[in-house]
């Protein structure tokens, strides 16, 4: 192996555990022979299942009183890494606060941080990254030139998820440094959409809606087709942008990425930025009614057609078939 | 707060309706030719216009970093409202990592002495999403990313941040730097006044040097990371495009019913 250790960032809300994290611990095992994960809040509740995917260690900054995790987590790992204890890679998601603390650390330790990454892998005597460009249709490799733990911002679903069968990972606090006005960012409430059905990046089936649908109250065949068959409703940003549904339905670059058995595009043009978020689904079915649409060149089965015609006649089938 | 100086970052990109490639030899993202404003930070322009009017007084500056000169981009940003723009300009530049253009943006930043500082949540062409967050921490201040809503309440700011979840209502003190997504704010259209005055708007251009920055900590001399490979992705094949004439969404069952999912 190339690498001695890596650090892992644990992306969490509230006691939940994200699934990017796991995904991460396990490519981490790969790659080096020693794990440790870094977490804010409370860990022991946690350090079972942090465990079972292979860190030995599970470091926490402790309770922040409301504060967002960006700055107290980096500083953290910053303290760490100037006293002398610096791992050869961190990695942590391209999530809110996994961006978040991958920028301000990058600022305090003075290294750059490679973002939007789906692949790594060891090479050049160190690791090399790859990440999707121009929406999937190249693949580019980057690596870190200079010395000290490179910083790794990764994509989820890029690795999957594996339990090593480890016991608990062992808990301790790490002291977070005075932050000053940097840590001046407070929650003060928090608020959970209410969501029925698979979860978006987790559904076999996920069925999105876009501009094509022509209007808000249209995203209700969306809803109903993603319902029949048991998946989840996704969207393009168009209409999050518009308002018609909530962000956490957005699929793409900036929205959540889906791996799906099948993918219902429905009235989506197949922006590069919607793509890479759903290029990877095992079968894609477009639904659109201009032929030249670019999401066709990617679709096993592509549909040119009006969206309100062909939503309402394949609900009906399927409502027939009970 | 009766005056809010707002600085909103803009970046002049290539316009992405164009065809983008990379150098080969640098592996660079190819500027030549005329930059056109991220549309992504047209809603940070507008953000900062209306947070100045409300909080009755103050002005936005725009600050961006671009190769020659360029001020395509910026012009269109003054002809919406803000009053002037600072351009970090410099040959020494290109091959830029996220965190040399943090570093420059930060420097330039500091001149204008904001009260607050906007960016777009990410780029259309660079896609990081750390530059905000990365100028927060070399100015010494808190940031609040992928912010949707943004009000005023005295020297603090209420923010609604996105989540996986929902959205986290977030109280921040001011001096800050916010991300803003799009959709935050509908981007006004610039008028024909608002286009000729942008012309005799201030743009203070700036070099490397100007700024007090050792040229060997940013552009390609400071970059941290490097390309090694660019290659095709595996093509995923088109499959079967049919003409809906009624019958499309039978095609659809036989699909599903195939690959088992019904
Ligand atoms: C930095 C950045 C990040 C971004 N991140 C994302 C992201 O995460 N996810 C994302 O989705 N986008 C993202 N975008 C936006 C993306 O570039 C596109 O603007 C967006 O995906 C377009 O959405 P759309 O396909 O719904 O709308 P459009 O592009 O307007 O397409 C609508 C389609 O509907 C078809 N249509 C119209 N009427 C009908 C009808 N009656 N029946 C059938 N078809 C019909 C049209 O032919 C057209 O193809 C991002 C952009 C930027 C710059
Ligand atoms: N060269 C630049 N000039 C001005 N602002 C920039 C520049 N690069 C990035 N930004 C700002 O930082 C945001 C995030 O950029 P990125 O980290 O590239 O995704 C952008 O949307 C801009 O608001």
């Amino acid at each position: 192996m190339a690498l001695n250790t890596i650090w892992v960032v644990v992306d969490r809300t509230g006691d939940k555990v994200a699934s990017v994290a796991f995904e991460l611990l396990t490519k981490a095992r790969q790659l080096a022979g020693s794990v440790e994960a870094i977490t804010w809040g409370d860990a022991s509740g946690i350090a079972d299942q942090i465990g079972a995917y292979g860190a030995s260690a599970l470091h926490t900054t402790g309770d922040l009183g409301g504060a967002l995790p960006g700055p107290a987590v980096a500083g953290a790992i910053a303290a760490q890494i100037s006293g002398g204890r610096a791992p050869d890679a961190i990695f942590l998601a391209q999530s809110y606060n996994g961006r978040d603390i991958a920028g301000r650390l990058s600022a305090r330790i003075d290294k750059p941080a490679l973002t939007n990454i789906v692949g790594l892998a060891e090479g050049d005597g160190g690791l090399v990254s790859e990440h999707a460009i121009f929406g999937g249709t190249e693949i580019l490799n980057a690596k870190f030139n200079g010395s000290g733990p490179g910083i790794y911002v990764i994509r989820a679903k890029s690795f999957g998820p594996e339990e090593s069968g480890g016991g608990a990972a062992s808990v301790d606090t790490w002291d977070v440094p005075d932050l000053g006005a940097v840590g001046g960012a407070k929650i003060v409430s928090s608020h959970v959409e209410e969501t029925s059905g698979p979860k978006l990046d987790e559904a076999a089936v996920v069925v999105s809606g876009g501009r094509g649908l022509g209007d808000a109250d249209s995203y209700k065949l969306i809803e109903d087709l993603a319902k029949l068959l048991k998946g989840a409703p996704g969207a393009s940003r168009a209409i999050v942008d518009a308002g018609w549904v909530p962000y956490s339905h957005q699929v793409g670059q900036t929205g959540k990425t889906v791996k799906p058995t099948v993918y219902i595009a429905c009235g989506i043009s197949g922006a590069t930025q919607h793509m890479v978020g759903m290029k990877s689904a095992k079968n894609i079915i477009a639904i659109n009614k201009d032929q030249e649409a670019p999401i066709f060149s990617i679709a096993d089965l592509g549909i040119v057609g009006d969206v309100k015609k062909v939503l309402p006649a394949l609900i009906e089938a399927l409502q027939k078939r009970g | 707060m009766t005056s809010m100086n707002v600085v909103v970052c803009v970046k002049q990109i290539p316009d992405p309706a164009g065809v983008m490639k990379l150098d080969p030899g640098t592996h660079n993202l190819v500027r030549e030719g005329k930059l056109i404003l991220d549309d992504s930070d047209t809603y940070g322009v507008e953000m900062g216009l209306q947070l100045a009017e409300q909080a009755g007084g103050g002005e936005v500056t725009l600050v961006s970093m671009a190769p020659n000169s360029e001020t395509s981009g910026l012009r269109q940003a003054l002809a919406m409202g803000a009053v002037k723009a600072i351009l970090v300009s410099d040959p020494s530049l290109a091959g830029s990592d996220a965190l040399g253009t943090a570093k420059v943006l930060a420097a330039a930043i500091k001149r204008a002495e904001p009260d607050l500082v906007l960016t777009a949540t990410e780029s259309t062409d660079g896609y990081t999403g750390t530059i905000p967050v990365q100028i927060a921490e070399l100015l010494g201040m808190p940031s609040v990313t992928f912010s949707k809503k943004v009000t005023v309440a005295g020297d603090k700011l209420t923010v609604e941040r996105q989540t996986e979840e929902g959205y986290d209502e977030v109280e921040v003190p001011l001096p800050a730097v916010i991300s803003v997504t799009a959709g935050v704010v509908e981007p006004r259209y610039p008028s024909f006044k608002g286009i000729m005055a942008a012309k005799g708007k201030p743009v203070d251009e700036l070099t490397v040097a100007d700024l007090g920055l050792d040229a060997g900590s940013v552009g390609a001399a400071g970059a941290g990371q490097e390309v090694t490979a660019v290659t095709p992705a595996e093509a995923r094949k088109a499959g079967e495009i049919v003409v809906d004439e009624g019958e499309g969404f039978q095609q659809v069952v036989a699909y599903l019913e195939r690959i088992k999912v019904i």
